[in-house]
């Protein structure tokens, strides 16, 4: 699985109360979570989340188990998120969503662009390409089917 | 030799399982994405070896018409799948799953973060989203990477004031936010055997805030006396000799009351670093302290007196509540001043009542310190019951052992 975006840079251990806050959460309009995603953190950054690759410092999407920031994030229009290390229900939760995650330490440079193939295992950005953690096998099927429901939708 | 974790799902650290699960639960908040999930994968029926649970504790009784349109669709799937289900009022998902429902030795899964809560039984217990869980109710299965552990030593008993939820912020501050991020904590040594389920309970649910996968105390004699009382036999889990990723140790005895400062769990201070702040509102209750011993303990402290801050107790379920109207105990609550809620979350996500204004300040016994989550511009200082009880009383952060 391959990408491409435009670099936002944000800080280490990043909670999914941030990402979207409680507030939000009861209604089944999407929209709603894509307009108000890290609105607590910077009410400009939801729209410069469209074709956006997320550079984040690690533990990225730690706390609340709450699926709507995954879906917030990718109805932003965000491409992937890079992180060094991802809170493991929202990496979970992602995965299943069909929204790229990359384990690797890349330093973040705002506005540049990143390229990465999830499946050749690199991200490259400013010219340079750096391997990244694989993802298990399990999750890559997931991700390529495009998330846990399209997976189960073939595989049961 | 295998840690416990390594145990219950048959592998060995570092290794991909797929693993049918014992007991699945999911509440009115992740439920409603789940059963979206569900329907879309083509879900009709639940997976036959596993036994399900939705329980309403999130918004509940719900605060608006969209909020009850969403738990009447929820309710009504319960009702067609015969899943177990608990309405509004029986109380928090975790706490209900520890009223003698987890075994020791069980895989269980809950679509909350906090659902390590049960390890505290030698199960192995961990947190999902919406879209697992649905693949959990289709299959009954998921996979999990078999996480290495930390093992968290314990010595001596707990003295003065210091409380389970002290010892918990304590290794939360010593590990950091991420410090146990895909792995397992197992609370082991004598120090471990002096702790009483509730306290267990306690220390199991912090591990969340340490990212760990799963917080797990072996099963013992406390934990077979426990389950015997609510009509089940089992047995106590025997360590062996194991191999831990890291070890931190950690004398009970040593153990003062703390509190989290926001916006983290892990900035931890001895209390006494923040006498004198003043509080908007004290919140008793959650997944973390809302058991009958914890209302008993704040019942105890403000008893005879009155609080000088608004004070909410939520007792976590159905069970403490009903036992602490026997014991007299929601009597003492009352009088000192203090304000009632429906057994559940409470204000702890910052849904519905009880939420914090502008500017305000909160000491909560919950586990979360994140900015806005309990209202937006309000701060909240994460503390033990009976620091609840003295800051109650003085309105503003109060050491128990001042008081």
């Amino acid at each position: 699985m391959q990408g491409k975006g435009t670099a936002v840079c944000l800080p280490a251990d990043i909670d999914t109360d941030v990402i979207i806050a409680g507030r939000y959460l009861r209604t089944r309009d999407r929209s709603i979570w894509a307009t108000h995603v890290f609105e607590d953190l910077d009410p400009t950054l939801a729209a410069r989340l469209k074709g956006a690759v997320i550079v984040a410092g690690r533990n990225f999407g730690c706390g609340s188990s709450r699926e709507q920031a995954a879906i917030a994030l990718r109805e932003a229009g965000g491409v992937a998120v890079i992180a060094p290390s991802f809170a493991r229900i929202f990496f979970r939760n992602a995965i299943n969503l069909g929204l790229p995650l990359i384990e690797s330490d890349l330093t973040c440079k705002e506005g540049s662009t990143v390229a990465f193939d999830i499946s050749e295992g690199w991200v490259e950005t400013e010219g340079t390409q750096h391997t990244i953690r694989p993802l298990s096998p399990r999750m890559q099927e997931i991700l390529m089917a495009g998330g846990l429901v399209e997976y189960w939708r073939v595989h049961w | 030799m295998s840690t416990l974790s390594e145990r219950i799902l048959g592998a060995a650290a570092g290794e991909y399982v797929d693993r049918n699960v014992d007991r699945a639960y999911a509440h009115d908040g992740t439920g409603v994405l789940a059963l979206e999930a569900w329907k879309k994968m083509g879900g009709d029926r639940l997976g036959k070896e596993t036994e399900y649970y939705l329980q309403f504790d999130h918004i509940a009784p719900a605060n608006n018409s969209t909020t009850a349109t969403l738990q009447h669709e929820l309710r009504d799937f319960a009702h067609r799948t015969s899943m177990h289900f608990s309405d509004i009022g029986c109380g928090i998902c975790h706490q209900l799953m520890s009223e003698g429902v987890v075994l020791p030795g069980e895989i269980v899964v809950g679509a909350d973060s906090h659902s390590v809560t049960p390890g505290a039984f030698g199960a192995f217990a961990t947190g999902v989203g919406a879209t697992d869980m649905a693949g959990i109710w289709l299959t009954g299965e998921t996979w999990f990477r078999v996480p290495e552990s930390v093992g968290v030593n314990l010595t001596g008993k707990l003295s003065g004031a210091a409380e389970a939820k002290d010892l918990a912020l304590t290794y939360v501050g010593k590990l950091g936010v991420d410090g146990a991020t895909y792995q397992a904590l197992e609370f082991v040594g004598e120090g471990a055997h002096h702790l009483s389920i509730d306290e267990r309970l306690v220390l199991s649910n912090l591990s969340m805030e340490a990212g760990a996968k799963a917080g797990l105390f072996y099963a013992d004699d406390v934990t077979v006396r426990y389950l015997k009382e609510r009509g089940h036999a089992v047995l106590p889990q025997v360590p062996e000799a194991c191999s831990y990723l890291s070890e931190i140790d950690i004398d009970l005895a040593d153990i003062v009351p703390l509190v989290a400062v926001p916006p983290r769990v892990d900035t931890v201070k001895p209390v006494d670093d923040l006498a004198g702040l003043s509080l908007d509102q004290v919140f008793v209750g959650t997944c973390t302290n809302g058991r009958y011993s914890d209302l008993a303990r704040f019942a105890r402290l403000v008893k005879g007196r009155k609080v000088a801050v608004r004070t909410i107790v939520v007792p976590a379920s159905e069970e403490i509540l009903k036992k602490a109207i026997r014991t007299g105990v929601l009597a003492d609550l009352v009088e000192a001043g203090c304000t009632l809620g429906t057994p559940g979350c409470g204000p702890c996500l910052g849904y519905h009542m009880g939420v914090l204004g502008e500017g305000e300040v909160c000491l909560s016994t919950a586990n979360r310190n994140f900015k806005n989550r309990m209202g937006v511009g309000g701060e909240i200082y994460l503390g033990s019951v009976a620091t609840a009880a003295a800051s109650a009383l003085a309105g503003e952060i109060t050491s128990p052992e001042a008081a």
